[in-house]
């Protein structure tokens, strides 16, 4: 089987993303057990010293062109889509990540190539790869066997471990060029729009009381509120919360919202849908209330309780009260 | 502006998922489906841009569950065209429902074609891309905001990265953006309104095109819940057994005192 494995190193303002890092890690495990080869893509623009940190890979092919600049999904899926049908790995990585739902589907329908998403393990079986996705908001696991001349998998965050694939060391380095003119692409990068600060900054509050569908209504909010006031704390949400603008995006925990690591995480009506696990698993206690015994967080949970909010968080205040008067 | 929005039917949640005898595919045949979330996110910032710059919007589904009720409730928040593409799709894959899409944007004439993100049933990525790249147009998906420069005939996408970081990306239309959220929560519309454009509405059916539908480059070998280990400590009881236990919980942790 080809085990050559290529993985894509996304990287924001100049950082790589943590991502990277854990799929380098499952790469080399894969290719060690197989005698494969660990590759990492690196396109951008005046990128090279990023290379230091993926010692991890074998070899780094750093694509080097002002028009990968910053990411816009158009010049990517070129130079990646040239550069994967000439080199032909047998496994491409990308992450589920902004960038990696842009680029994967796309990649995949270029190149005809077979692409499976939301992927939390890999294996090898004779000449396929077999793919576990996590679907249905971490409710349901689907195992995957795919052939195919390389083989895309876009892999969830937060699932392999980064130490893994943390090496210092610069691999190899081969330079491509893209060869690219502005007028070939219909998009462009223009800006980023930096968050604004002002609100509080959840990643740093001790306690998260956080709400997510369960709690219904905005006004219902006001519960919680009361709850992280008594215990020293602050009311985060999950990404639904904010879409109804009931709280704004500063609260939002997961994946397009903060990385937090409170030393409580009190997940209130929270299914636990891997977008949100990403960005709070590594709480120090996480305990959760929900209705559904079936809700995904009580797998990240230490402790949880199947039970309605609306009952659960009266009752913990009063016994509160009690304990601090 | 002409817009088209594709809306997908998604397995509520809320309902227990079952998987089928073969442990293959869920059980699908109680399956209660409801519009993908992201979806009424794509609509609702459709109809935000037509009521800016005028146009018409256009919802367009596969026949999978009941989308009737997914289509008049578009028009009743203001879809001008419905349009239900027959056949037997339960199931589709990300890549056969693209192809079945591109046939009829290829047959029509859009400036912007706006999809959800990613809707938790998928296995195989974001239809917008694969449409996108079907048909040669720009995507960019994961897309919170948007403003359209119609004299110009460029949008301007906001395209969100964690923390609450944008970044901006200036494309030329025709284009498919894959939507995560609209600018404003998706609207409300009262069952009242939605009967009444089951009366006026007309949904035009269409066919797929007979090779759209090709099999797949994998075997979905097994499909289950997720094993219960490394669970949670379960805390059973009252309500009050439940509220003092975690206060005991919180306080060996040193988290009240
Ligand atoms: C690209 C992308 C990025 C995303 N980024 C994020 C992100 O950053 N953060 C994020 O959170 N999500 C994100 N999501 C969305 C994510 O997939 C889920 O849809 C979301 O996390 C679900 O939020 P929820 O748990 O509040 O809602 P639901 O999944 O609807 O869960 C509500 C839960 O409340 C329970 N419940 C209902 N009533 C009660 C009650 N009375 N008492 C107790 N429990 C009750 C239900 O059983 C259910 O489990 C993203 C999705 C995509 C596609
Ligand atoms: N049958 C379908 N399969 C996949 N995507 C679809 C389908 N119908 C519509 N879509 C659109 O593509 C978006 C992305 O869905 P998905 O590809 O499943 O992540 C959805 O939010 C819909 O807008």
């Amino acid at each position: 089987m080809n085990t050559s494995i290529f993985v894509i190193a996304e990287h924001l303002e100049g950082r790589l993303a943590d991502m990277v890092f854990e799929m380098l890690g499952k790469a080399r495990a894969i290719a060690d057990a197989d005698g494969g080869q660990v590759t990492a893509v690196l396109a951008g623009y005046d990128v090279s010293s990023l290379t230091a940190t993926l010692g991890a890979a074998d070899t780094v092919i750093l694509i080097h062109d002002e028009l990968l600049a910053e990411f816009a999904p158009q010049p990517y899926v070129r130079v990646l889509a040239r550069l994967i049908s000439e080199r032909k790995p047998g496994l491409l990585l990308v992450g589920s990540t902004s960038m990696g739902l842009d680029l994967a589907p796309a990649l995949s329908t270029e190149l005809d190539a077979p692409m499976i998403s939301s992927c939390v393990d890999i294996t090898t079986e004779g000449d396929d790869y077999v793919l576990t996705s996590q679907l249905y908001g971490g409710k349901i696991m689907t195992e995957t066997a795919v052939t195919g001349e390389t083989v895309i998998a876009q892999i969830l965050p937060g699932v392999f471990r980064m130490e893994d694939g943390q090496k210092e060391g610069t691999p190899e380095v081969e330079t491509v060029g893209a060869d690219m003119q502005p007028e070939d692409f219909r998009m462009r990068f223009e800006n980023f729009i930096k968050p604004k600060a002002g609100d509080l900054d959840i990643t740093q509050a001790p306690i998260l009381v956080s709400v997510g569908r369960g709690i219904q209504t905005q006004e219902n909010i006001e519960l919680a509120q009361q709850l992280a006031d008594t215990m020293g704390g602050v009311v985060s949400s999950s990404r639904p919360i904010v879409d109804q603008d009931w709280l704004p995006v500063t609260r939002q925990v997961g994946k397009s919202g903060m990385t937090v690591k409170p030393r409580l995480y009190l997940a209130l009506g929270i299914s636990g849908a891997p977008e949100h696990v990403e960005g709070m698993k590594n709480a120090d206690l996480i305990v959760a209330v929900n209705t559904d015994p079936d809700a995904p967080i009580f797998s990240v949970a230490h402790y949880g309780a199947v039970a309605d909010i609306f009952d659960v968080i009266p009752a913990l205040s009063d016994h509160l009260a009690e304990k601090t008067s | 502006m002409n817009i088209l929005v594709i809306l997908k039917h998604v397995p509520d949640l809320v309902e227990e998922l079952e998987i089928n005898a073969e442990g293959t595919d869920l059980d699908r045949s109680w399956m209660r489906y409801i519009p993908s979330e992201y979806d009424e996110h794509a609509l609702e910032q459709a109809i935000l841009l037509k009521e800016e710059h005028g146009g018409t919007v256009t919802a367009l589904t596969l026949q999978i569950g009941e989308v009737e009720d997914t289509l008049f409730t578009a028009s009743a928040k203001g879809a001008d065209r419905l349009v239900r593409i027959e056949g037997d799709f339960e199931g589709i894959s990300s890549r056969n429902a693209a192809a079945v899409y591109a046939d009829h944007v290829r047959r029509n004439s859009y400036d912007l074609i706006l999809t959800g993100v990613q809707a938790y049933d998928d296995l195989e990525g974001p239809v917008g891309a694969r449409l996108a790249a079907m048909l040669a147009l720009p995507y960019v998906g994961v897309v919170s905001g948007l403003h359209v420069d119609p004299t110009a005939g460029v949008v301007h996408l906001h395209k969100e990265y964690p923390g609450g970081m944008l970044t901006v990306i200036r494309t030329e239309l025709p284009a498919v953006v894959g939507i995560q959220s609209a600018m404003k929560p998706p609207r409300y519309v009262p069952i009242a309104k939605i009967r009444q454009a089951s009366k006026s509405a007309a949904i035009e059916e269409a066919d797929a095109p007979a090779d759209a539908l090709q099999p797949a480059p994998y075997n979905i070998r097994r499909v289950s819940k997720p094993q219960s280990g490394g669970r949670a400590e379960m805390i059973e009881g009252s309500t009050d057994d439940i509220a003092v236990r975690l206060l005991e919980i919180f306080t060996e942790h040193g988290l009240v005192r």
